[in-house]
């Protein structure tokens, strides 16, 4: 039941975008259409589901403040916690060449339509945002992995929904200043109002 | 009507290329449709053309019509709660008075701030002026505690027609359904001012002994033991919240949305004038009572037990299913959308009051949720029936 009620929190109620604005740039690079954007929100999930564990061993393997006890009663006092930053980019980095290299292999079209963004997963900061949301909240490693492929879906269905819109868009007369980012903004508070429903809901 | 024709004729020439006034032709030409169906008009030889007498404005004055029974009932009603409250009594007469008195301003409120915007962006970006505000118009007032400082409903006008609504190019273009974003701007920056006890006017008078300004969904929501339905008798007034009296919707709540009946003689108008989509109105009910048998089955709270059925007269189930969700421009726009739609505005409706004690709105918040959700549920529906039209076309 908590299991559930974290992962509905993080699908809705602490969306990614819309409560934290993280992972921007790619939000509103990748919506123009639903396909891009459903196979990047997909790319997200999956390294969200691979790197917070993954992150969540290192951490408490070897990074907390005596989390190398099992190597030797004598490094109880190390606190290696200031690498973590460095740490966690470094195993997103890898993980996103992975997916690319995976996604390059088995759709080309996908690979060609992602472009520079794929890449580009491994500085988007929601990923790197769960990794450091996951210390400070104490989550152990099963709350670890349902977080973060949660703080997934909660993206993919930010950026599936706003690509919808931005499609629909086409038939709107947005006024010229604002046309692009400018109602793709507007577009992303108005958003936020609807997903603040979920505040406030627990299981 | 011939003074009228006569009159917009006479100063057509100042509006119209090389007038003093060319600037101001939209609006002129908003004036003019508005009273008279358009002079310039395709001409039949040459092919089929489509003749109906349902344009934009028609439509529009349709739905104000469908909405006349909510604003008549909801008059009457603030002046019955207020009688009711402090224990007057006042006479038939007397209530529909005091309640005009509280709610036309904020209708005209409502009007002055949109329409200004509305013609201040057609004049400026050269479109024409749509009808669309009209009903906007309408519904923002319905749906705002009777007590609401006048100020911020021309704020949250403001904020919804030049946010969710002029940015994206005027009627038909936004994807938010603007009233309802009215509403929810105002609940969010200004909660102390739309939640709580705020739904009755007391305009200072001493109130009747044991009184208590909470709605149906308020008590429903903070009963912890026992039934909803006893909560409800042991209220101050043990027949206000009876099932008929929250049908017929004898009740504090929003100006127009608390009559049940009211919204469905609306719901009546709008569908036989075939204006609002049946398809929307009858999932969203459904899915509220589905929602509700479900939670029945679960049973954890006494709001989960209570019969399903009262979650259809309860806090403006009814004025949302009607005039909300069946918005044209922000709904659904398929057929198969309109079902899925429906039927998960009624679930979340639902899903949001139970669950949610901070926010007991569910209407209003699942309509905005799944109006952002629209556009997909259409792009899939579109996507599906691509896919199945090709399966079985051969080559």
């Amino acid at each position: 039941m908590d299991l559930i009620n974290l992962g509905i929190k993080s699908i809705f109620i602490e969306n990614m975008v819309f409560a934290y604005f993280l992972g921007m740039c790619s939000y509103l690079a990748v919506s123009k259409k639903v396909p891009t954007a459903s196979g990047l929100g997909l790319a997200v999930i999956f390294v969200l589901t691979i790197t917070v564990p993954v992150n969540w061993l290192i951490f408490d393997l070897i990074l907390k403040e005596g989390a190398l006890t099992w190597l030797s009663e004598d490094f109880a006092a190390i606190d290696l916690s200031f690498l973590q930053f460095i740490m966690f980019i470094a195993v997103i980095a890898s993980i996103v060449q992975l997916v690319e290299m995976t996604i390059e292999k088995f759709s080309p079209a996908l690979y060609g339509s992602l472009g520079i963004f794929l890449p580009l997963i491994a500085v988007n900061c929601a990923i790197l945002g769960s990794s450091l949301f996951m210390v400070p909240r104490e989550y152990n490693l099963t709350e670890a992995t349902v977080f973060g492929f949660s703080s997934g879906i909660g993206w993919y269905l930010a950026i599936v929904a706003l690509a919808a819109i931005r499609e629909k868009l086409k038939y709107s007369d947005v006024p010229p200043p604002l046309k692009g980012l400018g109602i793709t903004f507007i577009i992303t508070g108005l958003m936020g109002i609807a997903f603040m429903s979920f505040m406030g809901i627990s299981i | 009507m011939k003074f009228i024709q006569d009159f917009l004729h006479k100063v057509r020439p100042n509006f119209e290329k090389g007038g003093k006034y060319e600037k101001f032709f939209y609006i002129y030409e908003a004036h003019e449709t508005l009273f008279f169906t358009p002079a310039d008009t395709t001409k039949s030889q040459g092919g089929v053309q489509v003749r109906d007498a349902i344009d934009l404005k028609r439509m529009m004055m349709t739905v104000i019509l469908a909405m006349v029974p909510c604003l008549l009932f909801g008059i009457w009603n603030v002046g019955h709660q207020h009688f009711l409250a402090t224990g007057e009594g006042g006479a038939f007469l007397d209530k529909i008075i005091f309640g005009a008195w509280y709610v036309l301003p904020v209708v005209v409120v409502s009007y002055a701030t949109g329409l200004t915007i509305e013609f201040t962006f057609a004049t400026i970006r050269r479109h024409e002026v749509n009808e669309g505000f009209l009903v906007t118009g309408m519904l923002i007032p319905l749906i705002m505690p009777p007590n609401i400082p006048l100020w911020q409903v021309a704020l949250a006008t403001a904020f919804a027609v030049i946010l969710a609504k002029e940015v994206f190019g005027g009627t038909g273009m936004n994807i938010l359904n603007v009233a309802m974003t009215a509403r929810a701007f105002l609940y969010f920056a200004y909660p102390t001012d739309i939640s709580g006890e705020v739904w009755t006017v007391l305009d200072g008078v001493a109130t009747v002994e044991g009184y208590s300004g909470a709605t149906a969904l308020a008590i429903a929501a903070s009963t912890q033991a026992g039934s909803v339905g006893d909560a409800f008798t042991s209220n101050w007034n043990a027949d206000m919240f009876s099932y008929s009296s929250l049908f017929i919707g004898t009740v504090p709540g929003s100006i127009g949305e608390t009559s049940t009946l009211a919204c469905l003689i609306g719901a009546a108008i709008l569908i036989f004038s075939g204006i609002g989509s049946a398809r929307i109105i009858l999932t969203v009910f459904f899915g509220a009572y589905l929602m509700g048998l479900i939670f029945n089955l679960a049973g954890a709270n006494p709001f989960m037990d209570m019969p399903a059925h009262y979650h259809w007269v309860m806090g403006g189930l009814a004025f949302g299913a009607v005039f909300m969700a069946t918005d044209p421009v922000s709904g659904t726009h398929t057929d198969t959308g309109k079902w899925i739609y429906g039927l998960l505005i009624g679930m979340l409706t639902v899903l949001i009051r139970v669950f949610n004690p901070a926010y007991p709105e569910g209407i209003m918040l699942a309509v905005l949720l799944m109006n952002v959700f629209a556009p997909l549920i259409d792009y899939y529906v579109v996507q599906s029936n691509k896919k199945r039209r090709l399966s079985r076309a051969t080559v």
